[in-house]
């Protein structure tokens, strides 16, 4: 028997496609309005659905009356979500929804339902833990080391306080799908980042076998975490279509509701004390932090970030349960706060004792795991180069004089990133005619393109050739698209499916070339012995051969396990935000923002460096502008809205300059995912460079004219 | 959003018909930037929508004896981009020219800016004009960083309007005309704090429409100066308008109006008094911008709010004389 195929990436100066830049394959449908979002779709006799949320945020259902609703004007289905008798738990939790003619119609008809509440008293806001009182649950306090001593020895001290607050998922489609429940079969068309997961989550909901529920999906308008279950919305959908006798029901959440319920990034808040010695050697560690991720209470960031080796450390955190949305995964789960409160808490120390940041940044990366620290030391030397760090930094505060000030500051990153299980279907067929078949999604990241790209290298065919079929629960399964896992797994599975079907084809073809199959290879729409063009035959012709069968389809799987060096984890990264603050306004602007990143083999460079642009812009979003407003008295989100749950636009984002850390040692390791790694650092950073500006640290973020302006008077009273 | 009927009238006596005497059945629709989220929200329910795009007299911008006239359908971008207006009343360019997103500045319209409802996130929320629960104001200890410094409630919104402050200072005036007449108004006098929830913002009267901006003669130099916390879709955190008088580099008479600091565009009478009489220069412009903010009385959250329009009018004036020096 012959052995398995060599799956490996060919080497870095072989390859046509792999690692070139090539155009996202779908960006002329999406620039175009073509490609349809499930939230587009129209199909005949569609009916609107809307979807009721408790306008308070503690409270009981006594009572629900839907007669009058019913009874309304092109009303075809009124559900109840939550019954009489369930206690809410934070303003939008779901009450009832209603599908009708026109989406007028339904909101209309929500209106006549009559609920009776018992409202209870409520508690919404974190920030202030004194309040909190048994809302919050303290975990063990986590001790390394002897931290007492090691203050006591420290030859510098540094303290400050630091929060980052909610912020929403402000994903441009809101979630929702549309769903049709004819007789025994479900067709749903959702937004998800997890396509053949869509039934398996749905089924038990409404009690319907997996089998018999059809999942499609071609375009995602954003994720980032927060679609990963088919959601409350997609089981309330289909309930509706089938109290509708089977018309499809498009039950999108409008803005408010998506804001109030549909997911959120927990906040964190905390005190950071460092000691160490004068040459910027970090020794000790403590952290008292809080924070909330709804009324389940908040996770606790990983602290110290990276750096996590400091011999001494002490640290508690306090989750708080507030009456607000449940959080999701946002775009790095704990990782911004981390690296926020670890990143800030480092700066203040190089501040109190003299020293260049960077300096101290360098020192410290010795405490990050042992084979990254020279990453992380390359990546900060090259991010100072292209931010004119010699040029441009200051001690803090202490730059030009007058009233605009500008800063520069550091954070930096670290995500795992392996490639999820995946599996893919490589058909050839007798026409020379490919498909591919992948149950993954593209959630505007590239994914259709890197797989083409990475089916097309494998059988020396132009990205023309390949069919590529996604989208789909009929396909063969790929994991969701969340933690930067995609790519590697859906390149990985691919690379083995369309390998494992040219070894079928060189087989086939081999006594035609009067050669060995392991002795072809597939190059320039080829078949030809290993580097004897004269002895070949051309893609078509060899795929006639294949005649007797019909086709060659051939499966391949990424085993999370043992990705074969295709894939692996963990990735690096270190920023430099540049700022300039109106010390007179408050007001921050960005001029330039520095992103250096590795992510091992970059299957596309520029759809890598479009990932990392569009972890910046939404990074940078959430350190200037972005925070839930909870009112205290009402219990409301005062922001649930694009007008006030502020959004940065191109013209707030300053220039963005990111490099790719594609090093020969990076590209040996196989491919990581990169959706995550890039968002990581920038509040840090940006809190930083305006530290270095004004000469103050503003404690939270995001860093509004109205807390520059406290902290500047701060300094000066 | 309810069910309503929509009227389309061709002319103004047509549409002034249409009109209630008294607020909420009837709305009217020019660029309907506010009055569509309005009513998704339900804040508004009009029976009947009347929409004045079609009379063909409410449009346009043209010179006067008197000075100029801006039709209420004129949009914010032909504001923002009118050659004379740039010229000659920089500071309502500046205003019109501020707003971030270009789809308001297409659609909305002068009318529809001086009429807009307030922003104040408890009255979108169903809590009123006065924003109260059970009796009780929410504004004083509530979320009010976005909220007033002037005017001493019980309204604490802002006055929403770009124009506003620019109009008051440049000396404008608005013409209301009913089925029955018209009245001419100074922009000065048609912003009104309300004392209850039955008052509007505006003295427009529900069986009125606003036709025309009347800017009387130039001879002034003038700007508008916006604190902003971003380039995107947003509102100013502050804002003046300044409009100057001047005989060579000497001011004869300044008018200095304050945005989104109280429930109407707030006249800082004593920074006009100020410059009265003196050249603008720094210290100056420093001096009127601390004048203008006299008297403030920031809430729990927004004191960096004085700051903020003591800066602006500060930057204002500098701008106002650069513009033309």
């Amino acid at each position: 028997m012959a052995s398995a195929p060599d799956y490996s990436w060919p080497p870095m100066e072989k390859r046509k496609l792999i690692g070139k830049p090539i155009k996202r394959l779908d960006g002329p449908q999406k620039s175009t309005g073509r490609a349809k979002y499930a939230s587009d779709l129209k199909p005949q006799g569609l009916l609107f659905a809307a979807y009721m949320g408790s306008p308070h945020a503690h409270a009981r259902i006594t009572k629900i009356d839907t007669s009058e609703a019913e009874k309304m004007p092109g009303v075809k289905a009124v559900h109840i979500i939550n019954p009489e008798g369930t206690e809410i738990q934070w303003q939008g939790m779901e009450v009832a929804a209603a599908a009708a003619a026109t989406e007028e119609a339904a909101n209309d008809a929500l209106r006549k339902i009559k609920v009776d509440y018992e409202v209870l008293p409520h508690f919404v806001q974190e920030a202030d833990l004194k309040q909190a009182g048994a809302r919050g649950k303290a975990a063990g306090e986590r001790v390394t080391g002897d931290p007492d001593k090691a203050f006591q020895d420290a030859e510098a001290v540094s303290e400050g306080q630091y929060g980052i607050p909610v912020i929403t998922h402000c994903c441009l489609e809101t979630h929702g799908s549309v769903v049709q429940w004819q007789g025994d079969q479900v067709h749903v068309f959702p937004s998800t980042q997890y396509i053949s997961g869509t039934a398996a989550g749905l089924a038990p909901n409404i009690k319907v076998p997996i089998a018999n529920i059809q999942a499609h999906m071609d375009y995602i308008g954003g994720g980032f975490g927060s679609k990963f279950s088919p959601g409350k919305w997609a089981e309330v959908c289909a309930f509706l279509s089938q109290k509708a006798g089977g018309a499809p029901v498009r039950l999108f959440l409008d803005r408010k509701m998506d804001q109030l319920i549909a997911g959120n990034r927990p906040s964190a808040f905390a005190t950071v004390k460092l000691g160490g010695k004068k040459d910027g050697t970090v020794t000790a560690w403590e952290s008292n932090g809080w924070g909330t991720g709804g009324f389940a209470g908040g996770g606790s960031p990983p602290l110290p970030y990276v750096i996590d080796r400091i011999p001494n450390a002490r640290q508690t955190f306090t989750g708080v349960s507030v009456n607000a949305g449940p959080n999701q995964a946002w775009r790095a789960p704990n990782n911004q706060q981390a690296a926020f409160l670890t990143c800030c808490a480092l700066e203040d120390f190089a501040a109190k004792i003299g020293m260049d940041p960077a300096a101290v940044f360098d020192k410290n990366f010795a405490y990050a795991p042992d084979a990254r620290v020279e990453t992380y030391r390359y990546q900060l030397r090259k991010a100072a180069d292209l931010a004119e760090w010699s040029k441009h930094w200051h001690p803090r505060g202490k730059g030009a004089s007058g009233v605009v000030k500008r800063g520069l500051g550091l954070g930096f990153s670290a995500w795992a990133g392996a490639g999820q299980a995946s599996q893919c279907r490589a058909t050839i067929h007798v026409d020379g005619s490919v498909v591919v078949d992948i149950g993954t999604q593209d959630l505007g990241t590239g994914t259709r393109t890197v797989i083409t790209q990475v089916a097309a290298e494998t059988l020396g065919l132009p990205m023309g050739a390949i069919k590529l079929n996604i989208g789909d629960n009929s396909l063969p399964v790929s994991g969701a698209s969340g933690g930067s896992s995609t790519v590697g797994g859906v390149c990985s599975s691919t690379r083995k499916a369309a390998m494992n079907a040219l070894v079928k084809l060189f087989e086939t073809v081999a006594p035609s070339l009067g050669a060995q199959p392991e002795d072809l290879e597939a190059v320039n729409g080829k078949i030809q012995v290993k580097d004897t063009p004269a002895k070949s035959l051309a893609w078509a012709a060899a795929c006639k051969k294949i005649a007797a069968a019909g086709q060659i389809s051939e499966m391949g799987e990424n085993v999370q396990r043992s990705p074969g060096g295709l894939n692996t984890q963990g990735a690096a990264g270190v920023q430099i935000a540049d700022v300039s603050v109106d010390t007179e306004t408050g007001i921050v602007r960005v001029n330039r923002y520095v992103a250096v990143q590795d992510c091992g083999l970059v299957v596309n460079p520029w759809l890598a460096q479009s990932q990392v642009h569009g972890a910046v812009i939404m990074g940078l979003s959430t350190a200037l502008l972005e925070e839930r407003i909870m009112d205290a008295r009402t219990g409301r989100m005062l922001n649930p809205d694009m007008e006030f749950y502020k959004l940065a636009g191109i013209n707030d984002v300053g220039d963005i300059v990111v490099h790719l850390d594609i090093r020969p040692e990076n590209d040996k390791r196989g491919i990581i995912g990169l959706g995550e790694p890039p968002a990581i650092a920038i509040c840090a950073a940006v809190s930083n460079a305006v530290a270095n500006a004004i000469g103050v640290r503003v404690p939270n973020v995001p860093v509004t004219a109205d807390r520059v302006l406290a902290a500047l008077e701060g300094r000066n009273a | 959003m309810q069910a309503f009927e929509y009227a389309n009238p061709a002319t103004l006596p047509d549409a002034l018909g249409l009109l209630a005497s008294e607020w909420g059945p009837t709305d009217v629709l020019a660029g309907g930037t506010d009055l569509l989220s309005l009513m998704k929200e339900y804040l508004h329910t009009p029976k009947r929508v009347v929409n004045i795009k079609g009379i063909k007299e409410l449009a346009g911008i043209q010179k006067t004896g008197a000075g100029l006239r801006i039709g209420a359908l004129v949009t914010m971008d032909e504001i923002a981009t009118n050659a004379e207006i740039r010229n000659e009343y920089k500071s309502l360019a500046d205003a019109a020219a501020g707003i971030p997103s270009p789809q308001i500045r297409h659609m909305g319209t002068a009318g529809g800016d001086l009429c807009q409802r307030p922003r104040c996130w408890y009255y979108r929320q169903g809590f009123g004009l006065l924003a109260t629960k059970d009796g009780q104001p929410l504004v004083p200890d509530g979320e009010n960083k976005y909220h007033a410094i002037f005017g001493g409630g019980p309204a604490y919104f802002v006055s929403a309007s770009s124009l506003g402050p620019a109009l008051i200072a440049l000396g404008a005036s608005v013409k209301l005309v009913s089925a029955k007449g018209s009245r001419d108004v100074p922009a000065a006098k048609f912003f009104v704090i309300p004392k209850d929830e039955r008052t509007r913002e505006i003295a427009l009267r529900p069986n009125e429409i606003l036709t025309e901006i009347l800017v009387p003669g130039a001879a002034t130099k003038s700007a508008t100066y916006e604190v902003r916390q971003k380039e995107a879709l947003d509102w100013p955190l502050a804002v003046a308008a300044v409009a100057l008088r001047m005989n060579g580099a000497t001011v004869t008479s300044a008018k200095v109006v304050l945005g989104h600091v109280a429930p109407i565009p707030w006249e800082a009478a004593a920074a006009g008094k100020l410059l009265a009489g003196k050249t603008i220069t720094a210290a100056t412009a420093e001096a009127a911008g601390k004048a203008a903010v006299e008297g403030a009385q920031p809430l729990s959250q927004n004191a960096y709010k004085t700051q903020l329009a003591k800066v602006a009018v500060k930057r204002a004036l500098l701008d106002a004389v650069k513009a033309r020096a």
